[in-house]
């Protein structure tokens, strides 16, 4: 009996020496050689595999980051959004170059088309799904650009970030939101953006993306954009454009004067995380009085028919 | 008469619900004030050709062919162009169109108004080509492509048998039904005219069992017509879809992504044929059509030849008014129509027919889990597998999508009208196709 033991276990050592063996020396023939930094920069990725910095996954963005050392000596145009400035300094140290620091982004939805102020006309039943609705009809309120609210966006979400407000009926994005950008790609409408998150988290935005004229738009919505142009004419440092009849405030050039906020006739353009302000229009309004002193007539003609263009334009 | 063909896959028997088959066509006033889309046909819309302030007349060209697979517009009214704007359509999209507001009814003297029936074709094939190009003629049962298109086969292919399309499969409908019997010959002309057009000497009129007055009033009459035959053929949902009814009547399968000129075919619709004997012999383009208002609440379910541009509101208002419970208003017929949002929106090349529903048939049943029963498989008429698309195109996995040929899908909805599971299958699988469509076109491109 002892003997079939040895036998069995000498041909199996044997076989797994050989085995060993070749194994060895295939291993050293095919070897591929991987930079060991990929390995470290995926380390140091946040693993969460979204896609958001433009690359199939962490593993491939590690790799073109660490190609882009080498090659350019740089990391332009690559940025880990979820992982943000502390990730992106990380991996700088270990590929042992500086990275300057990109601003933080988030996702703003940018349509205030809510149940009260675009009041629903048809009821749609069909798929929820905006992609779907999107192609089928013009939506609920009869609004064409507003949002759908089924929530496409909260499906794309990875990172629990964006959620409908039963009350509005429109998605709201809380502090979880890393600009992966999936909600932007999901939104067949095109109302998500991803904005600057500016210091202490101060935006100023139009929450709009009507590019219809002024009449059809507030039609259907009180507080769409109606491309007036009046902010675009009290803005000092040109960030806005307005293209058929729709306001854009770059926020590269946006310097959160907040002078755009208080000329807007139909609330369109929205302040968030700001101070409320000081009661300053009081003294504002006093200035044009001794001006207007000369006939009391004129100031009336004048001061009746102004309100009037500003709804027409 | 034996046993009736029909074709072969699937298909289903909804409610046949003909309230207005024996409404006589009424002509309907003219409307004061005429919307006229220009994307009225499938493919690119028109480019306008009026401005703002001109004076048209009934037949006047609006706006020309904006690419191939396009059509002429004419003026359906006489009066002035008030504006060329963005105009709701069914949808609640805005999309361009002329507004014309009606004054009087001047028509241009190259129409002949008058009602005799002219049987001599003089022009040849080519000419009536043009012609029918010219009039701005579309398929008529509703989805709108160009008909000229048709009949210019691909070079190698020739057609074999004219097919008219006089099924109405649709629940409701009826525009077909009447204008069999009350233009037949008109229809068999023009049938003749099409013949020429496309060289052949057979042509097959397929009109379903659902209506005996009418396939026997055009048995009766295509005995003085040479090469034309009337097919009865037994009810059933889709039978009016192109490939259905070339299965079902001449019993040949047109392959997959192909289409019927692959099997020597050419399918046009009744009301088609009647358009191209207008347009051809009277020399009148495309400026009115039979639109079935019907519905089981409605008071008088009729058929109305209006003209195009007629906001529906004024059909509705000839059908003795909106009943007060109606839930859903839809353009076309119960299974391929579409909910409309509003009633402003105007008659085109295309509406078949406006269905009132009532609130309790109009509500969709709550979506429940699939449970595998392979009802929508059994049904599908182009032997898809529509639980496995629909899921495919809901997760976004538009590859097994392409693989599994959901460009196949004809839209017909008998999936969804079977699923007991009320899953809305038609509504992922519209949503997949326009997704695998895009996908397709833009491999193409590149």
């Amino acid at each position: 009996m002892d003997n079939v033991i040895i036998i069995a276990v000498a041909a199996l050592g044997g076989l797994g020496l050989i085995a060993a063996v070749i194994l060895y020396f295939i291993a050293k023939k095919f070897k591929v050689y991987e930079d060991p930094k990929i390995d470290e920069v995926e380390e140091a990725l946040p693993a969460a595999n979204c896609g958001g910095c433009g690359f199939p996954g962490c593993r491939a963005f590690a790799e073109a980051t660490t190609t882009s050392a080498k090659k350019n000596k740089n990391l332009e145009g690559l940025n880990c959004p979820v992982g943000g400035n502390d990730v992106m300094q990380t991996v700088g140290s270990i590929l042992g170059l500086e990275v300057e620091a990109a601003d933080p982004l988030i996702a703003v939805i940018r349509c205030n088309g809510t149940f009260k102020n675009t009041p629903a006309k048809v009821k749609y039943e069909g798929a929820t799904s905006c992609a779907f609705a999107h192609a089928l009809y013009g939506g609920e309120g009869g609004c064409q650009f507003g949002c759908l609210g089924l929530g496409d966006c909260v499906d794309a979400c990875d990172f629990d970030a964006i959620h409908m407000d039963p009350e509005t009926g429109l998605p709201v994005v809380n502090d979880k939101c890393t600009a992966c950008g999936a909600c932007v790609i999901a939104c067949p409408r095109d109302i998500i953006e991803l904005r600057k998150k500016g210091p202490k988290d101060k935006k100023i935005f139009v929450s709009c993306v009507n590019k219809e004229k002024g009449g059809p738009a507030k039609k259907n919505c009180a507080v769409a954009c109606i491309g007036c142009g009046k902010c675009d004419k009290v803005c000092k440092f040109d960030a806005i454009t307005i293209n058929s009849f729709l306001a854009y405030i770059d926020f590269e050039k946006c310097t959160l004067c907040r002078k755009c906020v208080e000329v807007c006739p139909t609330e369109a353009i929205w302040e968030v995380n700001f101070k409320p302000r000081k009661p300053k229009p009081v003294v504002e309004k006093v200035i044009p009085k001794p001006v207007v002193e000369k006939t009391t007539v004129i100031e009336k003609v004048e001061a009746s028919p102004a309100p009037d263009k500003e709804t027409k334009e | 008469m034996g046993i009736l063909k029909t074709f072969v896959l699937g298909g289903v028997h909804p409610e046949e619900n003909k309230l207005s088959s024996n409404a006589p066509i009424e002509k309907l006033a003219i409307p004061k004030q005429a919307i006229v889309p220009l994307g009225q046909n499938l493919g690119a819309p028109s480019k306008p050709l009026v401005k703002r302030g001109d004076e048209v007349k009934v037949g006047q060209l609006l706006a020309e062919a904006g690419g191939f697979i396009s059509t002429n517009i004419h003026s359906p009214v006489s009066g002035k162009v008030l504006k060329i704007d963005n105009v709701i359509d069914g949808t609640g999209y805005k999309r361009p169109g002329i507004v014309i507001n009606v004054e009087g009814d001047e028509w241009i003297d190259e129409i002949d108004r008058t009602e005799d029936l002219k049987t001599e074709i003089k022009l040849d094939g080519k000419a009536i080509i043009e012609k029918i190009k010219t009039a701005g003629l579309v398929g008529m049962g509703g989805a709108t492509f160009p008909t000229y298109v048709k009949l210019m086969p691909p070079p190698g292919k020739t057609a074999e048998y004219l097919i008219i399309n006089g099924v109405e499969c649709e629940p409701y409908l009826t525009s077909d039904h009447r204008l069999m019997l009350e233009k037949g010959p008109e229809i068999l002309v023009g049938t003749q005219i099409l013949m020429k057009a496309l060289n052949v000497k057979k042509a097959i009129i397929g009109i379903e069992n659902n209506k005996p007055d009418a396939i026997k009033h055009m048995q009766e009459l295509v005995k003085s017509f040479e090469g034309i035959t009337v097919q009865a053929l037994k009810v059933q949902y889709p039978q009016g879809g192109e490939k259905q009814l070339i299965k079902a009547t001449v019993n040949r399968e047109v392959p997959s992504a192909k289409l019927p000129i692959e099997v020597g075919c050419v399918v046009q619709n009744v009301g088609t044929a009647f358009s191209v004997y207008e347009a051809v012999q009277k020399n009148k383009p495309l400026i009115d059509r039979v639109v079935t208002v019907t519905g089981k609440a409605v008071k008088k379910p009729s058929n109305f030849l209006v003209r195009i541009g007629t906001p529906i509101q004024q059909l509705i208002d000839a059908a003795e008014g909106l009943p007060e419970n109606t839930g859903k208003i839809i353009g076309g017929g119960p299974m391929m129509g579409k909910a409309l949002t509003t009633t402003d929106v105007p008659v085109v090349k295309g509406s078949s027919g406006i269905l009132l529903m009532k609130k309790e048939e109009s509500q969709r049943k709550v979506e429940s889990p699939c449970i595998r029963c392979s009802k929508c498989t059994y049904v599908c008429p182009m032997g898809l597998e529509p639980f496995l698309l629909s899921k495919a195109s809901k997760l976004g996995k538009y590859e097994i999508a392409e693989t599994e040929k959901i460009m196949d899908c004809i839209e017909c909805g008998s999936c969804q009208y079977t699923c007991p599971a009320s899953i809305p299958l038609l509504d992922y699988l519209r949503l997949g196709k326009n997704k695998v469509g895009a996908i397709m076109r833009n491999r193409g491109r590149n």
